[in-house]
């Protein structure tokens, strides 16, 4: 690759979705003379935020309580979660969605003019803000078209960055990054460094997920020494659509929609969520129970139904029907139109007059880049924000509706300390991280631009192996052996993709080359994610272990924290104690009643 | 999809690399035939199994990133909404956006695009000191209503490629990026519209619009930028006639 000139900034935000807008703009306005590099592999209006349908929650309503979102959040957690995290972001929520607010994202609204809330799966109260069933849009928007206010935010659209540059003194110093259009491998230096890249969905066949969201993040960081944390809990939602894995909005249940197996029986009143109250009761829909229950518990229950012969086959796998035809035509297309667009478009059913066809999708990962509740890494300098990030608010199971509020508060929050440490280590070596940039630079070239390489394998050979290890060993259900064959497929398709080899040796727009980056992403982020998998031997949250089905708090409420090894052997998995300060572990329970009682918080 | 006895159509790809090629070129490409397929899925396959060299951009395929906008037969669609079945057995032809500078295959250049975009301001402009302690600003629905559509606008360029006049004219700022400054003067929270107007009322970045309406027509989220052109040339009218055909205090 060609050495392009280097790039200075005071902070260098990789990845430009909600978290690194948020950073970008938090320190745009409060640093005037700041110089603020936003990198990102695409535009930023294409970020995966842009995908996010249902909301995000704050306390807004007087019937609601700070109190209530924490505990709603520390127990969809199943506790895996860090209790003075969870009380910052549960304090900030609704500044910052108020902010957004004032930056003219188009919530829906009451008819007084205030914002209008849904009910979310695992809520007591509803706190759902939402723009209809396009909240993510809205958001993504209004942050990047706020940032257009701000001559101190200078974007590198279309930079895929490659690698962290850390100076002498181990401070995390800028990224190299690949220019799309020309193909230049360039410096990108700042005096501190966010990472807000988002997810890593891609790891699996069946995803949300968009084609971007390959884990590059996690995997640059966790090959800077960073602990990638909490990685064995991946979230499967329960209602992605079968063939394409578009997500149909948990809006849809909080809006009163209902699930039902083959026989119409709606079936999660056998698992422990609560009674099935009739869609004409005015209780319904019940919050915390039943189709409001958490996402793990859906998905969980989905299987169960699945194993007992009561879902329903097609071509593309095994459904059940997720119903809103008794909402009526008026209140979809008011509350949930995108729903309707979607299931008419993908899954050739209009649902003012048939069930849609659902099953569990992989959605997100609670885990991440390990960082402290100021969001910073253990590489000084390093920060990161948003899915890419575990604080961890999200412990073992996050609550819909908190991941777009995390965005803004922790990506503000990142702002503001790198920002800080931005000021007050100031001074680097440009030539070091210069050369480390050029040695980047010529290590893609050796490892993908070698023409007398012929006759390896394609990106999508591996990528398939990869996808169809994760779901056999990784899935909703998971055990030793599952998980120990998954563990040995990565560590074989580590050891084959150095024989990957590309069609495509040109510089300009080479996407081809991008995927086979992004292929090693997602070996890195699979690799941490089945062994944190295999050493957990217990049941939590989405975490679920056949050979190992109950939680186990003496041993396991702790995090994981799985380091890279640089000679290849497979990483180490350490464990974090998990901070609890008012809400001690208890029974984890849905349907009626349940919900914070006063004498649990003490 | 299974691949015995695999029905198979044919996708001609316009083909420009810039390192290598002096003009454009068409690719024929035979891809598995699937009824669920989008025109994307064909492209991926193509890049996957048969050449990695042809490059295209794409990530959420539903319908809202934005990025996968293309020629399909002729018409600027999104190619993960466009589906095989509808042209099935016929060829498909994929070219990159008309009206755009080519950067490589079916990718196009937003350079342009990115810099009307900023210059519309779209963003919330007020005169008071930002102050979060008070609450939201309250909007009712109809307030809401007032912009809500033009909002809805994914930047995918759709409109760019059928309007007759952002090809030619390069001061028009185009359907897009008008309909988006029009989307925060219709914004009952914003005070920015005379800001707005002093850069939509220049030359020809309004008054190009011929009203043709494609960019309507071809909007795969039922923006009307056409509707929020006429509506904007309508306060622009009556706003240049105040600014410079009766001035402040001449007793208008």
């Amino acid at each position: 690759m060609a050495h392009g000139t280097t790039h200075e900034h005071d902070v260098i935000i990789i990845g430009g979705g909600g978290a690194g807008l948020r950073a970008s703009i938090a320190i745009a306005q409060e640093n005037p003379d700041f110089s603020v590099a936003c990198v990102s592999k695409v535009y930023p209006m294409r970020s995966h935020t842009v995908t996010a349908e249902g909301g995000a929650a704050a306390k807004i309503k007087p019937n609601d309580s700070l109190e209530d979102h924490i505990y709603d959040t520390i127990s969809g957690a199943d506790w895996l979660a860090d209790q003075d995290a969870v009380e910052y972001f549960v304090n900030e929520a609704p500044t910052e969605m108020i902010q957004l607010e004032h930056w003219g994202c188009p919530w829906s609204r009451e008819p007084d003019g205030s914002v209008a809330v849904r009910p979310f799966g695992g809520m007591k109260i509803e706190r759902t803000w939402f723009a209809a069933d396009k909240t993510g849009f809205h958001m993504l928007h209004s942050l990047f078209q706020t940032t257009l206010k701000y001559g101190n935010i200078v974007r590198y659209d279309e930079h895929f960055a490659t690698r962290l540059l850390i100076d002498g003194n181990g401070r995390c110093r800028g990224c190299a990054a690949i220019e799309l259009r020309t193909g230049t491998v360039r410096a990108i230096l700042g005096k501190a460094v966010i990472i807000c890249t988002g997810g890593a969905g891609r790891v699996f066949p069946f995803t949300t997920n968009g084609s971007i969201k390959t884990g590059d993040g996690m995997s640059m960081a966790y090959r800077a020494g960073v602990a990638l944390k909490d990685m064995e809990f991946i979230q499967y939602h329960p209602t992605g659509l079968p063939g394409t894995g578009i997500l149909i909005t948990e809006a849809s249940r909080g809006e009163g929609g209902i699930l039902v197996n083959k026989d119409g029986y709606r079936y999660l009143q056998d698992y422990e969520l609560g009674e099935a109250l009739d869609v004409s009761d005015p209780r319904h829909p019940q919050k915390r129970a039943m189709e409001l229950g958490p996402r793990d518990r859906l998905s969980q229950c989905f299987i169960k139904e699945r194993w007992a012969g009561r879902t329903i086959e097609t071509k593309d796998g095994h459904v059940v029907h997720l119903d809103l035809r008794h909402l009526g035509e008026a209140k979809i297309d008011k509350k949930i139109p995108f729903v309707r667009e979607l299931s008419r478009n993908y899954a050739g059913i209009d649902p003012v007059y048939k069930p849609i066809p659902v099953r569990p999708v992989v959605h997100y990962v609670m885990g991440g880049i390990d960082v402290d509740s100021n969001s910073a890494t253990s590489v000084p300098g390093l920060y990161a924000a948003g899915e890419c990030a575990c604080v961890s608010i999200n412990g073992a199971n996050r609550l819909g509706s908190n991941s777009l509020t995390e965005l803004l508060v922790f990506g503000a929050q990142a702002g503001r300390h790198a920002a800080r440490f931005a000021m007050d280590n100031p001074d680097y070596d440009v030539p070091d991280l210069e050369a480390q940039a050029e040695d980047e630079g010529a290590r893609i070239r050796r490892a993908w631009f070698d023409t007398s390489r012929k006759d390896g394998e394609r990106i999508v050979t591996l990528r398939t192996e990869l996808h169809e290890a994760m779901e056999d060993g990784a899935g909703i259900y998971r055990n030793a052996d599952s998980l120990q064959a998954a563990c040995e497929t990565i560590a074989d398709l580590h050891e084959r993709y150095r024989n990957v080899t590309l069609d495509d040796h040109t510089n300009s727009f080479n996407t081809e080359l991008t995927a086979a980056l992004e292929l090693g992403s997602l070996l890195d982020v699979a690799e941490a994610m089945a062994h944190s998998a295999v050493e957990r031997t217990e049941s939590r949250g989405s975490h679920q272990r056949l050979d190992h089905t109950e939680r186990n708090d003496d041993d396991f409420l702790a995090h994981s924290m799985a380091f890279h090894q640089n000679d290849g052997s497979p990483p180490r998995i350490e464990y974090k104690p998990v901070t609890i300060t008012k809400w001690p572990p208890g029974a984890r329970t849905y349907g009626a009643g349940s919900g914070l009682k006063k004498s649990e918080s003490t | 999809m299974t691949m015995s006895a695999q029905q198979t159509m044919t996708i001609e790809v316009f083909r420009y690399h810039p390192e290598t090629d002096d003009e454009p070129r068409f690719q024929a490409y035979e891809v598995p035939y699937d009824e669920d397929w989008v025109v994307l899925d064909a492209l991926n396959w193509i890049k996957d199994h048969v050449d990695g060299s042809l490059t295209h951009r794409w990530s959420c395929r539903m319908g809202v990133c934005g990025s996968c906008g293309m020629m399909v037969n002729g018409d600027p669609k999104l190619t993960c909404a466009a589906f095989l079945k509808d042209y099935y057995p016929r060829p498909i032809k994929v070219e990159p956006l008309v009206n755009f500078p080519v950067e490589r295959d079916l990718v196009v250049s937003l350079d342009g695009f990115m810099e009307k975009l900023e210059a519309v301001k779209p963003y919330i402009i007020r005169d008071d000191v930002n102050d979060t302690s008070g609450g939201e600003y309250l909007q009712s629905p109809a307030e809401l209503a007032q912009y809500k559509q033009y909002s809805m606008c994914i930047n995918c360029m759709l409109c760019y490629a059928a309007c007759p006049v952002a090809g030619h004219e390069d001061e028009f700022l185009g359907p897009a990026a008008l309909a988006l400054g029009h989307r925060y003067n219709k914004d009952s929270r914003d005070q920015g519209q005379s800001e707005r107007l002093d850069v939509m009322l220049v030359g020809e970045a309004i008054w190009g619009c011929t009203f043709v309406g494609e960019c309507t027509v071809v909007c795969p989220k039922h923006v009307d930028p056409a509707g929020a052109i006429q509506q904007a040339k309508a306060v622009g009218a009556q706003e240049y006639f105040k600014r410079f055909v009766a001035p402040k205090g001449a007793g208008v």
